[in-house]
Parts: C-alpha cells; sequence; structure tokens
C-alpha cells in the first residue's frame, strides 16, 4: 500500500498538495467564527449533488417542466426530499452569505491586500442571487412564472439595450419553451461554472493572505486547518445540514404551484424572501421612475459595497462602512417586515394566496388521478377539469341571475339580487325536495324572481303539493326520486341503482291522477303536454346542454323562456365550456375520493 | 549504489520544474513575435465556435410573435351592459420555438362596454407584466403586484400608482352585429409609450 502511494505522489507530488492544503498554519489557532467559508462551500456541495440528480429527471420545456417536477416531487422515490433539500439550501446559502459577508465588514477582512478577495465574494453572492432568480421559473408554475415576468420586465426597462435583453433572456418574444431552456443552462451551466470558478479564486486568495485575526486574540498559539479547524467546519457543515432538513421537514417540501397558465390571473405573485425587499422598495416609486428605482440605485448601493475597501483604507472609512452595512441590513430588514405585513393585512392577498394553494393542490390531485398528465401537459389537464373551470365560467356567464350555494360559483356575492334558481345541487332529490316544497318553489332558491313565480309550475307546488295527502307525499318522494335518477348524477350513483324498484315505481306515478307531472312536461313516451321542459334525462349531462344550447327550444321553456340566453345558439359560450360548466354542476370530475351520495 | 540515488533524485527534481518560481521569462524580439503570432493563432481557432456560439445564443433577436391579425374573442351578448368589465381569454394561433399551437390561449383581455362600443383592455400592467384583477367594489382596475390603480377605462386614477402608462388598449372591432374581434398584443412594460413585444 505504502509503496502504491509512493509511486503515485513520486508521479503526481500529491503529498504535497494535500499538506499545503491541510497543514495551513492558522495564527491563534482554530475558531469557529472561521467556519462561514466552509459552510457556503459545503452548501455548494449540497447544491451540486442535489442539483445533478434533479437535472437528470428534469425536462426544460414548457410542456414537461411543470410536469416533470411534479412527477420528481410526488412520485419518484425521496424525490420530494431531493427537491426539498436544493430549495431550502439555497435559502440558508442566501443567510450564510449575508453572515459571511457582515463578519468580513466586522473584521475589516476587506482591506488590503484582500481587496480582490473582497471583491470575488461579492461577485460570488450576487451569481448565488442569480441562481436563485433563476431557478424559481424552472418548475414552471403560476408562483415562478409570475415573480420572473416582473424580473425579466424590470431587465426590459434598461434604456436602449432593454428590450433586446429582455428577449435575449425570455428567448423571444414572449415566454415559451425558449425561456425554460435558456433559465435553465443559466441555472446548471453557466451560473454554477462561474461560482466554481470564483469559489477556486476566492480560496486562493485567502490562502494566499491567510485569515484575518481579531487583534486581541493574537496571543494564542498557533494552530492548524486539519484537524482542529476541519472539525469545526465539519459540525458547523453538520448544523446547516440538520437546519435544512428541518426546514425541509417543518414544511413537508418545496412548494409546486399550478402549471404556469399566462392567462389566469395569479394575485399573489411575490418573489422569494430574500428578494421581497425589492419588490417593496418598487412600491415607492411612483411612474417614471422605473429606471432610477429598479437599476440605478440598486447598482449605486452595489458600487458603494463593492468600493469599501477603498474606502476602508481612509481614516474613519471603516467605521463608515460599518454604518453603511447597518444602515443596508437594517433597510433590507424593515423593508422585507413590510411586504410582509401589508401582504397578510391584505384580504385579497390572503385570498388569492388560498385560491393559489387550493388550484396547487387540485393540479396535484388531478396528476396523481388514474387519468394522469395527458399529452398536452399539466396546462391542458388544468384548462379541462370542471372542478377548476366550471366556478369560473359560472361566475362570469351565470352569476348575473343564478347563484351557487348562495353565492356566484367563485365565493363571491354578485351586486345584483340573484334573479333565477340556486343551480347547487340541480339534479339532486334535495334540489328537487325544495323545488317541490310549497314553502320555497316561490323563494330566491328557486323561482321567486322569474316570470315562472307566477306560472303553473309554482300554482301547483302552493296548491296541489301543498294539500297532499300523507300517501300522495310519500308517492310523491318516489316521483323525486324517479325524476332524479334521471340525471344520473355520479354522486347519486349508489343510491339510485340500490333504489330501482322505488325508483321504477315512481316513473308510473309521474302520470298518476294527483301528482301527473305529464300533464305539462313530457316524459319518455308519455308526451301529453309540452308546457314546462321536457323530463326525459332531465338533469343529465345532454339535458342540460340542450338548456344551456337554447332554453328557448321547445322541449325546455319555448316561447315561456325568461331572460335565460341562447348560450350555444348564440355562440356566447363553446361547447367545451358549456361542457365544463355542466360537469361541475352535476359534480362530475376526477376525484380522489368517490363523491359521497 | 549512491549514483543511482543521486539519479532518482535529479528525476524527482525535473518533475518538480512546474513548482519552480524562478523561471526566467525570456526576452527578446523574437520571443516577442512568437508571443504574439501564438495569440493571433489560439484568438483565430476559438473564434469560430464563439463567433457561432453568439450568433446562435442572439437568435431570439430575429424572433417576432407573428402577424397580429384580429381574432374572435366572443360575442357581444357576453359582456356585460352594465358597462362593467369582464375577463375573456384570447384564443389564436402560437409558434413557441418548435411547436405550433392552434387555436390556443394566448393571453386575455378585459372588455367592457362604453355606450354602444366595446373597450378592450389587454390584462398585463404597464408596470411590470403582472395581471391587473378589477378591485373589488368593482369600480377600478388594481394591480395585486405594485399597486397600480386604473379607472375602467384603463386611464391611471392615482398619483402614486406606479405605472408608467395607462392600461393597453387593444383594436376592436364589432363585426356581423354581434362577434367581438380584437388585435390581440401584448407591450413592453415599465415605458411611457405602448411598444409592441
Amino acid at each position: 500500500m505504502r509503496d502504491m502511494l509512493d509511486w503515485l505522489d513520486h508521479r503526481t507530488g500529491y503529498r504535497a498538495l494535500l499538506k499545503g492544503a491541510l497543514y495551513e498554519r492558522i495564527p491563534g489557532g482554530a475558531r469557529w467564527r472561521y467556519i462561514w467559508g466552509s459552510t457556503l462551500v459545503f452548501a455548494m456541495v449540497v447544491q451540486l449533488i442535489t442539483g445533478l440528480v434533479l437535472w437528470s429527471a428534469y425536462s426544460a420545456n414548457a410542456q414537461g417542466a411543470w410536469e416533470s417536477v411534479w412527477f420528481i416531487q410526488n412520485q419518484m422515490a425521496g424525490g420530494w426530499l431531493l427537491r426539498g433539500i436544493h430549495h431550502y439550501m439555497a435559502q440558508v446559502t442566501i443567510v450564510l452569505l449575508v453572515l459571511h459577508l457582515m463578519q468580513v465588514l466586522i473584521d475589516g477582512a476587506y482591506r488590503a491586500p484582500r481587496e480582490v478577495n473582497f471583491w470575488f465574494g461579492l461577485i460570488l453572492l450576487l451569481l448565488v442571487l442569480g441562481l436563485s432568480l433563476t431557478g424559481y421559473l424552472l418548475p414552471w408554475d403560476q408562483k415562478g412564472y409570475w415573480a420572473t415576468k416582473v424580473a425579466t420586465s424590470i431587465a426590459s426597462i434598461t434604456p436602449v439595450i432593454g428590450p433586446g435583453l429582455q428577449q435575449l433572456l425570455v428567448g423571444g418574444p414572449e415566454y415559451g419553451h425558449h425561456t425554460l431552456t435558456r433559465f435553465f443552462v443559466l441555472h446548471a451551466g453557466v451560473l454554477p461554472a462561474a461560482v466554481a470558478l470564483l469559489i477556486v479564486g476566492h480560496i486562493y486568495l485567502f490562502r494566499r493572505h491567510g485569515v484575518t485575526v481579531p487583534k486581541s486574540k493574537k496571543k494564542r498559539p498557533d494552530g492548524y486547518f486539519w484537524p482542529e479547524q476541519v472539525l469545526k467546519d465539519g459540525v458547523a457543515s453538520l448544523v446547516v445540514m440538520a437546519t435544512v432538513l428541518g426546514l425541509v421537514l417543518w414544511s413537508g417540501g418545496a412548494h409546486l404551484g399550478a402549471p404556469a397558465d399566462p392567462t389566469e390571473p395569479y394575485a399573489a405573485a411575490r418573489p422569494e424572501w430574500y428578494f421581497l425587499f425589492l419588490f417593496q422598495w418598487l412600491k415607492y416609486f411612483p411612474a417614471g421612475w422605473e429606471f432610477l428605482a429598479a437599476q440605478v440605485i440598486p447598482g449605486l448601493v452595489l458600487a458603494l459595497v463593492a468600493a469599501m475597501p477603498i474606502i476602508g483604507g481612509w481614516k474613519y472609512g471603516h467605521r463608515f462602512n460599518l454604518g453603511v452595512g447597518a444602515a443596508l441590513l437594517a433597510g433590507v430588514v424593515m423593508l422585507t417586515w413590510v411586504a410582509r405585513v401589508e401582504d397578510g393585512a391584505d384580504p385579497a392577498f390572503v385570498q388569492a394566496k388560498a385560491e393559489a394553494e387550493a388550484m396547487a393542490e387540485r393540479a396535484s390531485e388531478l396528476a396523481s388521478a388514474p387519468s394522469g398528465i395527458p399529452v398536452g401537459g399539466g396546462l391542458a389537464m388544468m384548462r379541462t377539469d370542471p372542478l377548476t373551470q366550471g366556478p369560473k365560467i359560472f361566475a362570469a356567464n351565470c352569476s348575473q341571475c343564478h347563484r351557487f350555494e348562495g353565492h356566484d360559483g367563485l365565493g363571491g356575492e354578485p351586486s345584483d339580487a340573484p334573479s333565477a334558481a340556486d343551480l347547487a345541487g340541480f339534479g339532486s332529490r334535495a334540489w328537487l325536495q325544495g323545488l317541490l316544497d310549497p314553502e320555497r318553489v316561490a323563494t330566491d332558491e328557486y323561482f321567486g324572481a322569474t316570470e315562472h313565480v307566477r306560472g303553473r309550475m309554482v300554482r301547483f307546488v302552493q296548491r296541489g303539493v301543498a294539500a297532499f295527502e300523507p300517501d300522495v307525499r310519500e308517492d310523491l318522494e318516489k316521483v323525486i326520486m324517479a325524476v332524479s335518477a334521471e340525471a344520473g348524477l355520479p354522486g347519486q350513483a349508489e343510491m339510485d341503482a340500490a333504489q330501482e324498484a322505488d325508483i321504477a315505481q315512481g316513473r308510473l306515478l309521474m302520470s298518476s291522477e294527483e301528482i301527473n307531472c305529464t300533464r305539462c312536461h313530457t316524459f319518455r313516451e308519455m308526451t301529453d303536454g309540452d308546457a314546462g321542459p321536457a323530463l326525459t334525462g332531465w338533469g343529465s349531462r345532454e339535458w342540460m346542454l340542450g338548456m344551456l344550447h337554447d332554453p328557448t327550444d321547445r322541449s325546455f321553456y319555448g316561447n315561456r323562456n325568461d331572460r335565460m340566453p341562447s348560450f350555444g345558439a348564440d355562440e356566447i359560450l363553446s361547447d367545451a365550456e358549456m361542457g365544463l360548466v355542466v360537469d361541475w354542476l352535476r359534480g362530475d370530475w376526477t376525484s380522489q375520493h368517490t363523491p359521497e351520495p | 549504489m549512491s549514483e543511482h540515488i543521486e539519479g532518482e533524485s535529479e528525476v524527482g527534481s525535473e518533475t518538480a520544474i512546474g513548482c519552480d518560481t524562478d523561471v526566467q521569462e525570456p526576452e527578446g524580439r523574437r520571443n516577442f513575435l512568437s508571443g504574439a503570432v501564438a495569440l493571433a493563432v489560439g484568438a483565430l481557432a476559438t473564434l469560430a465556435p464563439i463567433g457561432v456560439a453568439i450568433t446562435t445564443v442572439l437568435d431570439p433577436l430575429r424572433r417576432s410573435t407573428k402577424s397580429n391579425g384580429m381574432v374572435l374573442v366572443t360575442r357581444l351578448s357576453a359582456v356585460p351592459e352594465d358597462g362593467s368589465p369582464r375577463k375573456f381569454t384570447v384564443s389564436a394561433d402560437r409558434t413557441d420555438a418548435w411547436a405550433t399551437y392552434t387555436d390556443t390561449p394566448v393571453g386575455a383581455v378585459y372588455l367592457r362596454r362604453v355606450g354602444d362600443d366595446v373597450l378592450a383592455l389587454n390584462v398585463v400592467c404597464p408596470h411590470a407584466g403582472c395581471f391587473v384583477g378589477v378591485a373589488d367594489d368593482g369600480a377600478r382596475f388594481a394591480c395585486p403586484c405594485h399597486r397600480s390603480s386604473f379607472d375602467l377605462d384603463g386611464v391611471v386614477n392615482d398619483p402614486a400608482s406606479p405605472s408608467p402608462r395607462d392600461m393597453d388598449e387593444l383594436e376592436v372591432e364589432v363585426r356581423n352585429e354581434d362577434e367581438v374581434w380584437v388585435r390581440f398584443q401584448n407591450f413592453l412594460p415599465g415605458r411611457d409609450e405602448k411598444t409592441p413585444v
């Protein structure tokens, strides 16, 4: 063994290299305060390891990014932990960098001859921020998409080169596939290479100049990097790793929002917390100040920090630098805090956050369902989901007249009072029981605010049904079962199947002397009257689509139609949109859990 | 025996030459010329890949959004009669790098009736590109990011509003009595004038 190592040393000289690396003399001995640089190197190594593996499962295109990240997060063994470590280590790195920088400032470790190394460090800080910014977009979720749009918008306001710069960053005039390929090459290629080079340079210069020993501690005996300082660095790295693991476990892993959608508002758009101060900063500048606020002032502040090694050489220069450093840190902390407080106190933002969270969960639920993610990707999946789109279509097109459980479908309250039936549970037995309740039929829940309040149906319920004998009432329940069974609601499927006999009886009772639905409504072969909407297939998908298409058709309201637009015939809604709102109203959507009857 | 050892140590010192800091720098015109030529040759050799690389990196500058023709957005009957704004998704054909999408959502507009006309506003905030929302009271547009505020005509209505210009109005036409056609375009954010992307 020894011979082999001798041979290797003879050919490579590795022993001298190792000796140089390990037996670096530390004046005054090893100290806990020298750990920061090493923890940062450790953090970078962790990012390299986790990043490479993430890379092996990531697809940088607009129809594969969210999908592949979802797969890493939810399907791959240990994927959520891997991504969680990468995500939280990035944040811890920023904190460590700031601590490192603060220590350098306090110790005056930037002064001659260490100026160049200070600048190396500053560039490293900017590179790490660049890594964070580019990494935030890669999952291609709503959060990253909208936050990054702001960042590239800021790039575009640079005079003269701005528009070109934005176009180069984005990879074209609009966000798309090439935005991801370009951000990815920056995140996984260009920036890490630059970081690696600068770390090598940073450590080389650090070794050249040695540690900056505080004056008061110079009396202690000298020590060596190996093993005393390495032990301390190792312990510190372990603490960093434990912190990150703790964060991942506590948070349940890195967040993944709903797939990016340029046509869906995202009112919860915020940058990562360490950029929040810049976000808040922009709020204080009125129109016309964008360039100054977003680029000139931050640029000047950076220039001032870069000039610190020079300033530090002047009389009182070091104190000035400390003052500037403290003021900057205080400013950043304050702006971040104000941004948080303002958002927390803004009900619109809190609601937007909750909605974003609901969308994210829904996207994940759909992707986990047996149908999975379609070829069109996560966006196509969301756009064809009744539960996601139905309420929006309802709120925009139906809620001027109708309500859903009293609201507009999205939980809002339209300014005008309802003027048509509440459609929550339409087709169900409960909905019909309400319709046939003399107390309720003429309220806002049903026909209260429509022309039909003076119609024959309301009269029938208020006079006829109100006077039913108990045995007829029982028959009516069976009729309700029968009519509701026509809807074939997924949520009632089990109940309908179990009570097939009652339902069959109910069908016959529909033309009984007392109840006699078919006097006005057509039902299957019984076509005595067609004054009211057909009850054949009532509440089924086809029936509802027909109603939406053209309520003035003879099989629906005919010429008795009251204000209900012909959404299909007049091309107000597309077939796909009508299908989505109908499926949503019928509770017919993909779910992890079978809907409760 | 001793000769052999000496020989070994010589080899050792030769291999260690790289670590020698006292390398004498050659001088003279001849060396200067060789140096200049070496640099030129090296530069020439690397120029080709760098040149090609830069050309391809700059390719996005050649790209522009294809013809901004008018697209049918909705029917007039879907635009609220009371003049309140409603969001509509705009679908059009779109080419994104290698992929061509037909009739795909490309953006969104707010449509509202102003008298007999229809006003079309791009939903993107001219400040920093966020999605402008309608304020809770429905009386104005409000951006959720940096507090830009616009009245229902899309005009900046607050001196503290950071938006440098009004919301981007889009050309709109009502055809065949009830078809609302819009010339959908995005504009560069953060500047006074409307510059199409």
